[in-house]
């Protein structure tokens, strides 16, 4: 696609020169993810989440158009529907089981991927669109989640629901009819169930086409590596297929085993048992709080307990709630390191787990109930988390010299592997350099 | 397999492709696969089949201690009606008159009903033409010519042992499955 070196598509028979010059499907696949896409040699672990986030996108659209068929969305019959697919519907409660832990490991992985990018400069120059794609896709997935979880119409369904869209009511003089707006009545009922169910049900899609224009923008320069340089010449790069499909099929198999530990046998670890309970206008349960995946934004949310200059405490936090958000977009500006990967930037690489051990913090103060000392704690984890990305890191970012980078990926993969090589070679005997460089799927 | 710029040729590359253990793998992987994709379509299309909730109304009990001879009965049963008629001596008569050879799809009465009670014509009120109600079950409709029922979709007419007589349709009324609980209740299902 990208490098002049790919491998280009040779339709072999008659059949496939024919498809070839009228529907190119399996050149197209070839030349994205096939022999033909060329990616770095030197990918780790970290590069198997981008595969991964596709794969649950895909298993919950599959068991969401199921959950679709036998689910009412009507406030007086959702919560009853809900029940009739656990207990009536063949193999319905696997289904529900499947696309409410789905959507925890959906999360789980775009979540290593987002931090694998931060971690290795993924977002940077040539890249910039790519990663404020994914960040449109996280967005997407944020408003998607919320309201499949009101679908249920369980109390935590119901009263995520009023005080979600309660947030829009902090906007001054139009909040209050945009909250209305947003619910179609004075509070949540069937007009709200209707129209999330619609719209839950075609996000998804809205966010598969968004996946399309990621890959695509990120075929052009191809994809980042380790050592966040740039790929130099065919020595760099090996095939997408059958390297990385066989990789990222390695990876898919541990994925569904824990995805089957969960379903199976753990199947209420991520939900809140409140929402068994049936939704009920008149009473809010003791301690509510949304799903794990949203918790340190909601930290972030209820840290402003006090007005600041004329802003409503309500409003700040509605607006760093949604900034904490959107600052992501303005990754590749905040950062002006030359250098990528955070290997070279020790200094960055410090900043970046403590922002890590940061988020997780205001994700624990999240699940916790609003008193101190969690108040407190949170107030002090959202102040961090800004000072990191508006302070810390432009200026770390453009003050530290980076370490020296490798001048190519397969000279630093030559050179790690000729230390090993000389290590294993001195125990085993002899094996060569290049024998340990390019393991080959032969015998 | 092509061969990988930058790197030292494979063995294949030297040698051309012939059947290796790698290739076992590929089969096994493949198979593997494909055993865990049929696994997972049985749910798929189980879910698809109906729920416990609709399989629990599959039988319903019918009390048919009020139906007087030449009366009938509609009974909704799995979304369709069932007919439920108690035939007079003459209709009884008069159906067992009727030669096998002049019928469409040839059953005796008796064979259509349980032993001894001959006078209880179940059938259900589709018919096997294309799935609409034949008239002739309640009070004062039409019960065509041959005095059961009469399809008005397509103008199929019964007589009242529910079988072909006349029109397009190809079978009988269908008997359903079904027991007397007692003399005066019938389960069907």
């Amino acid at each position: 696609m990208s490098f002049s070196w790919s491998e280009p598509y040779k339709p072999e028979g008659k059949l496939w020169r024919y498809l070839d010059d009228r529907l190119p499907i399996p050149r197209m696949i070839w030349d994205s993810v096939g022999g033909g896409y060329p990616v770095p040699k030197n990918l780790n672990y970290a590069w198997n989440f981008g595969a991964l986030a596709g794969v649950a996108l895909a298993v919950q659209i599959l068991s969401g158009i199921i959950l679709a068929m036998h689910y009412d969305g009507s406030a007086a019959n959702a919560f009853q529907s809900v029940e009739h697919i656990m207990r009536d519907v063949n193999f319905g409660w696997m289904f529900r089981y499947i696309h409410a832990n789905g959507a925890s490991f959906f999360f789980i992985v775009v979540y290593i991927h987002i931090f694998r990018g931060l971690y290795y400069g993924s977002y940077k120059e040539p890249r910039e669109l790519v990663w404020m794609l994914g960040v449109v896709i996280l967005l997407l997935m944020m408003a998607t989640a919320f309201m499949g979880y009101v679908l249920p119409w369980g109390q935590m369904s119901y009263w995520g629901a009023t005080v979600i869209t309660g947030l829009f009511s902090a906007i001054p003089i139009i909040g209050t009819s945009l909250q209305q707006w947003l619910l179609g009545g004075f509070s949540a009922d069937t007009p709200t169930i209707s129209r999330f169910f619609a719209l839950h049900y075609i996000l998804p899609f809205v966010i598969l086409g968004t996946v399309v224009l990621k890959v695509w923008a990120l075929h052009l320069p191809g994809s980042n590596n380790p050592l966040g340089i740039d790929v130099k010449g065919p020595q760099d790069t090996i095939p997408f297929h059958p390297y990385f499909t066989s990789k990222d099929g390695f990876t898919l198999v541990l994925y569904f085993m824990l995805f089957a530990i969960v379903v199976f046998f753990a199947p209420n670890m991520f939900g809140e048992v409140d929402n068994y309970i049936q939704a009920n206008p008149l009473s809010t349960p003791a301690h509510i709080v949304p799903e794990w995946y949203l918790l340190p934004f909601y930290a972030i949310l209820r840290s402003f307990t006090v007005d600041l200059f004329f802003i409503p405490a309500k409003l700040w936090g509605v607006l760093a709630m949604g900034s904490a958000i959107l600052l992501l977009l303005f990754m590749p500006w905040l950062d002006g390191s030359p250098v990528r990967s955070n290997k070279f930037r020790p200094i960055n690489r410090f900043f970046f787990f403590v922002l890590v051990v940061d988020i997780a913090i205001l994700g624990v103060c999240g699940g916790k109930p609003a008193a101190e000392p969690w108040v407190r704690i949170a107030q002090l984890a959202s102040a961090y988390y800004f000072a990191h990305f508006l302070i810390i890191l432009p200026i770390v970012s453009r003050v530290e010299r980076p370490l020296p980078v490798p001048r190519s990926i397969s000279e630093a993969v030559l050179e790690k592997y000729s230390k090993l090589g000389s290590s294993i070679g001195s125990a085993r005997g002899s094996m060569s350099a290049g024998a340990a460089v390019a393991p080959m799927p032969a015998e | 397999m092509a061969s990988v710029p930058g790197l030292e040729p494979t063995p294949d590359d030297i040698h051309g492709h012939s059947v290796r253990r790698r290739d076992f793998i590929y089969v096994a992987t493949g198979a593997f696969a494909a055993a865990g994709a049929t696994t997972a379509l049985y749910p798929i299309v189980s879910q698809m089949n109906p729920a416990a909730d609709v399989r629990a109304l599959a039988s319903i009990e019918a009390d048919i201690s009020a139906i007087q001879p030449g009366q009938a009965i509609k009974v909704p049963w799995r979304g369709k009606p069932v007919f439920i008629r108690r035939l007079t001596p003459a209709e009884i008569g008069a159906v067992d008159k009727v030669p096998l050879s002049e019928l469409r799809d040839p059953q005796t009465l008796a064979q259509r009903t349980k032993p001894g009670k001959a006078e209880w014509m179940i059938t259900l009120g589709v018919c096997t033409h294309l799935g609409c109600i034949p008239l002739g079950a309640a009070e004062g409709e039409n019960k065509g010519p041959f005095g059961g029922y009469f399809c008005p979709c397509h103008g199929s007419a019964y007589d009242p042992a529910g079988r072909i007589r006349k029109g397009p349709a190809p079978k009988n009324l269908e008997v359903p499955q079904y027991a007397f609980k007692s003399p005066t209740v019938v389960e069907i299902g």
